[in-house]
């Protein structure tokens, strides 16, 4: 297949958000890492100057893989995998520790996070797992074998600690549900969340009142011919109120207090003034000016570099997990609306392009793709404009960091190979 | 169902984080973001308050700098103490208790360590000051007071309070506002506009340069000097001659109304509510609730104003046709009001008018007075009438002069009758006392001050008022420039002052003329009561005292009302023909009677009604 093909059958729609997204970002890193000592834009010792050079490096590696033959990336995913388990487990030998995680290797020139790598290579190796043609998704073996494969990384990215890391694999359990893992999974999942969060609410005494009370309307509103099964029904009802017992078990004696004080402010538990107060300056002291700055922003923002709050470093990490904070601020709503915009606009394009793949394998890797970004966006925003507890992950496309950028491109870009190739039969 | 699972989470994500976008960035945003932001700091600029000059450009208020030396302690670095000690004047102990005070008030904030250096001890300091870091010193700017007459009418300034802050934006915690006098009222003026500075700051609070390049910055404002229409030597020596006496003293310039002199007795310094002192004094001012000397009498105490008031009546009397000036009436040491007989000092016999006034004929003035109502049908068209002429003198109603305080008096009509007696019940005879200035008329010092200067004016008065200039140019605003006219007419004056010019020629007030100053004035002598012991008990008589002079070019209307002073030419008389004699010649010439003044005081008066045992009134001793 000759490079023009490629250049003419690739989604342009999907390299245009891309390429908005990354520009945007960079501007917002731009604003938040500037001085007026240093304005230069093609400064390598400038924070933005590097990311400039990763947008670069970027671009590079998207012409690489768009230059490699469609079926070398399902052919060698296994081996990417073993690969990358490997370099997450060698971290705990040679990594360097920064901030307090062990989660990078020290290449001179750069910082490589191989949990960034396996982001990528678990996403083809789950596709290539599923669409292959002895596994049936519907056995419990085949779906225990799936949930390794998520795990294993899972397991080597926890004790790193990189927490927010691990998180993200969850997300890929959706490329398992769309080929057809049973729709009680979520609803457990879904059921956990709901439990957890309305037990730190409101007490377990008002959960098992509620619980209770929905079973009772059950019953009463139940066809006498209904076929329902109420056993079943009974035991997840139990289940709950056991859950809820154990959650202010699980959250006072299990928990940290760090953890304890980001729920507390994510879900307003805390309603003394002082220790509010007290909460907000520590623990919550991010988020309260992240907010704030978003907040200050108005419907207009203060313009381009004018960012009061940007410029006097109110906001920590801004130019990585809280790059969003800057668009709030400098760009208003016109702004933060138009990124949630692009980044809906992005997902949504992936889905249409994911469905429309004959091969298995393309569409699986698509939704993998798309559940890996969209858990990024989701946690990121959601924490930074104070909808979700503080959890430290990247926003892609858009935050400070070259393994970051390079592995997000990567990601995006395998998928977009991919689907070039959608219509021939290579197998 | 799995297919569109996927793309409604991505659409339901999008739809919550725009509505938590819009939540925060359009229902929560606030356009004043620049007042809240932590990241701008403002810093102010106060300009210099403006200074205060009396009619002749004598300085009389100016300011002060003083130094405070300021400390950050979590700034402060190891440093020599004793050597620093020496350096500031205090001992070791007296720095390290400051120094742990600051820190209890903050580790970050300034807090005075020394406050108010000496010029000299800031000359001193300042060069080594850069040596000790956490330390600096902090320029303020006090009032300062090149007189120690005039409180009162000065005013003095004190911190903004809460009413303030409400009140007037423009102010912030810790400003300075002009709280009475001259201060309050001119506080725009003398004040200017502060000057701002927006400076952007990091989080650990360091400065990182002006905001917005300084494009919203804005300089100070100079306050404007003012020169007021007091005359310095005037104001002091009238407080000295009100030395031990409680009353008020208000001399006013007949051709301008401009305010002379405004005397309160007792007074205190101006000089005694600035600095570090300012609140121990002002208590203590504040809690002599006997002699109250925060209370400006001159302005504010209402009181009748006994004889001098008949010369209105008189002037009623004549415009309304019921009197000539060669009327007489037979006085019989008194005169007969209801069967009942009143008193009258005049010594009896054939009064007409001129010798009804120098000579203070009560009976002359009761007659004249139920001359006016007799002319009318009813007592409330009679009423209302004399109430309309006595009202065009600026009585019973507030004057409008330029300061922050004042009282209208009293000067009742028909309804204020009728709700004390009931609708009909009473009729001029009820209500006598008020030919003589007794009764239920009551008026405040500037009030007779400026009935004097509307007697010697021939019929007309300037809004009495203490602002002369704003940065040298006289005050154009016409309520102060243009003439109010009463509603007698001007011929009636002439034999009014007549009789008034006699007073001091042949009357109540002969021994205290001035050579070569030919003065008009009328004595006022008026009872007054108090409660002892739920008794009502009579105390010394108040003395009063109008006058205007020279006779035919008046340049100084001045009335004087002297608590318990008993008769009128004792103390008030006296009193305002030094004050006359002062302003219209620069010095006196009667030394033994400034000499007596001076050391005259009335304070075993004014003991008498709390020393728990009978008293003597109106007692003839010197």
């Amino acid at each position: 297949m000759s490079g023009r093909s490629v250049l003419k059958r690739i989604d342009w729609l999907t390299v245009f958000i891309y390429m908005a997204l990354v520009l945007i970002g960079w501007v917002n890193i731009y604003s938040s890492t500037f001085t007026e000592a240093e304005p230069s834009i093609f400064n390598f010792s400038t924070l933005h100057g590097k990311q400039l050079f990763f947008i670069g490096a970027s671009l590079v590696s998207v012409v690489i893989i768009l230059a490699m033959e469609t079926s070398f990336y399902e052919r060698f995913s296994s081996v990417f995998y073993i690969v990358s388990m490997i370099l997450l487990l060698g971290l705990f030998v040679f990594g360097k520790t920064i901030a307090g995680a062990t989660s990078w290797y020290d290449l001179g020139f750069f910082n490589l996070q191989p949990s960034e790598l396996a982001k990528v290579v678990t996403a083809l190796a789950l596709a290539k797992y599923l669409s292959d043609i002895q596994t049936d998704i519907k056995r419990g073996k085949d779906q225990l074998y799936a949930f390794l494969i998520i795990l294993i990384p899972v397991i080597l990215i926890i004790p790193q600690p990189d927490p927010g890391s691990a998180l993200v694999f969850f997300a890929l359990v959706f490329v398992i549900f769309r080929e057809g893992l049973p729709l009680y999974y979520l609803g457990i999942g879904f059921l956990v969340v709901l439990v957890f969060v309305t037990t730190l609410m409101f007490g377990t005494v008002w959960v098992s009142i509620a619980t209770v009370l929905l079973i009772l309307l059950f019953f009463l509103l139940r066809k006498k011919k209904s076929k329902i099964p109420i056993l079943p029904l009974i035991s997840i009802a139990i289940a709950c109120l056991l859950f809820s017992l154990s959650v202010n078990f699980v959250f006072n004696n299990v928990f940290e207090q760090r953890h304890r004080d980001r729920f507390s402010l994510w879900l307003r538990l805390e309603k003394d003034p002082n220790k509010l107060e007290q909460i907000r300056k520590t623990i919550g002291y991010n988020s309260y000016q992240s907010e704030k700055a978003i907040e200050s922003g108005g419907f207009f923002g203060k313009g381009f570099l004018e960012g009061t709050r940007t410029k006097g470093d109110f906001v920590p990490e801004q130019h990585t997990d809280y790059i969003f904070s800057t668009v709030g601020e400098e760009w208003g709503f016109v702004g933060t609306t138009t990124v949630v915009i692009f980044f809906t606009l992005l997902f949504l394009r992936l889905v249409f392009l994911a469905e429309r793949q004959k091969s298995d394998f393309s569409r699986m890797y698509g939704y993998g793709v798309i559940s890996i970004l969209l858990i990024h966006y989701f946690i990121n925003v959601g924490m930074v404009i104070g909808v979700l507890p503080t959890i430290g992950i990247p926003l892609p496309f858009f935050s400070y960091g070259g393994s970051g950028l390079l592995f997000f491109t990567a990601l995006l870009f395998i998928f977009l190979k991919l689907d070039t190739n959608r219509l021939k039969e290579e197998f | 169902m799995r297919k569109i699972l996927l793309s409604s989470i991505i659409v339901i994500i999008g739809i919550t984080f725009i509505g938590r976008l819009s939540y925060l960035q359009i229902f929560s945003f606030s356009p004043d973001q620049v007042l809240e932001d932590p990241a701008i700091k403002r810093i102010y600029d106060y300009p210099e308050r403006g200074y205060i000059y009396d009619r002749n450009g004598k300085l009389l208020v100016g300011n002060d700098p003083a130094y405070d030396v300021m400390v950050i302690p979590r700034e402060v670095k190891p440093l020599d103490t004793l050597e620093f000690c020496n350096l500031l004047g205090i001992d070791k102990e007296k720095f390290k208790k400051e120094l742990r005070k600051a820190r209890i008030y903050s580790p970050r904030l300034p807090s005075v360590l020394v406050p108010q250096l000496s010029k000299e001890d800031y000359a001193r300091l300042q060069e080594k000051m850069r040596r000790y870091q956490g330390f600096y010193i902090q320029k303020r700017s006090l009032r300062y007071y090149d007189t120690p007459s005039a409180a009162s009418i000065l005013g003095y300034i004190s911190e903004v309070n809460e009413r303030d802050l409400a009140a007037n934006p423009y102010y912030i915690q810790g400003e300075l506002t002009g709280r009475t006098g001259v201060e309050k009222q001119y506080e725009d003026i003398l004040r200017g506009r502060k000057g701002v500075q927006y400076i952007q700051k990091d989080r650990f609070n360091r400065d990182i340069g002006p905001y917005k390049d300084g494009i919203l910055d804005t300089l100070p404002e100079q306050g404007k000097e003012i020169h007021i229409t007091l005359d310095k030597e005037l104001q002091e020596y009238g407080e000295l001659l009100m030395h031990g006496k409680r009353g008020g003293v208000v001399a006013i310039e007949p051709a301008s109304g401009e305010i002379l002199s405004l005397i309160s007795g007792p007074t205190y310094n101006p000089a005694l509510l600035v600095g570090r002192e300012r609140s121990k004094n002002y208590n203590k001012l504040y809690n002599d609730s006997l002699a109250k000397p925060l209370f400006n009498r001159s302005i504010l105490a209402e009181s009748s104003p006994g004889s001098p008031f008949k010369t209105l009546n008189a002037l009623v009397a004549l415009h309304e046709g019921v009197i000539s000036p060669s009327t007489t009436v037979t006085c019989y040491n008194g005169f007969f009001v209801g069967g009942r007989k009143r008193g009258c000092h005049c010594g009896g016999g054939t009064r007409n008018m001129n010798s009804g006034i120098y000579k203070s004929c009560n009976a002359y003035f009761a007659s004249t007075f139920r001359k006016i109502y007799d002319k009318f049908n009813t007592t409330d068209e009679g009423m209302d009438v004399w109430e309309k002429h006595i009202k065009s003198f600026g009585l019973g109603g507030y004057l409008g002069y330029d300061l922050p305080t004042g009282r209208p008096g009293r000067i009742p009509g028909k309804k204020f009758y009728d709700k004390w007696y009931g609708d009909n019940r009473w009729a001029s005879s009820t209500i006598i006392s008020n030919s003589i200035g007794q009764g239920e008329v009551a008026a405040t010092p500037i009030q007779l001050a400026n009935m004097t200067a509307t007697i010697a004016n021939r019929g007309h008065y300037y809004t009495p008022h203490v602002l002369k200039k704003i940065e040298g140019k006289d005050i154009t605003d016409p309520k102060y420039t243009e003439p109010k006219l009463t509603t007698i007419d001007r011929k009636h004056f002439e034999p009014i002052i007549q009789g008034m010019a006699d007073v001091y020629k042949k009357g109540t007030a002969r021994w205290v003329q001035i050579p070569d100053i030919e003065i008009a004035g009328k004595t006022g002598t008026v009872e007054n009561f108090t409660v002892i012991d739920s008794v009502k008990t009579q105390l010394t008589d108040h003395s009063v005292f109008v006058a205007f002079a020279p006779v035919d070019n008046p340049k100084i209307a001045i009335s004087v009302y002297i608590e318990n002073g008993y008769y009128g030419s004792r103390y008030a008389g006296h009193i305002a023909s030094l004050m006359i004699e002062k302003y219209l010649k620069g010095g006196i010439t009667r030394k033994d009677l400034e000499k007596r003044m001076l050391e005259k005081t009335l304070e075993h008066e004014y003991a008498k009604p709390f020393s728990g045992e009978e008293f003597k009134i109106n007692e003839y001793v010197w």
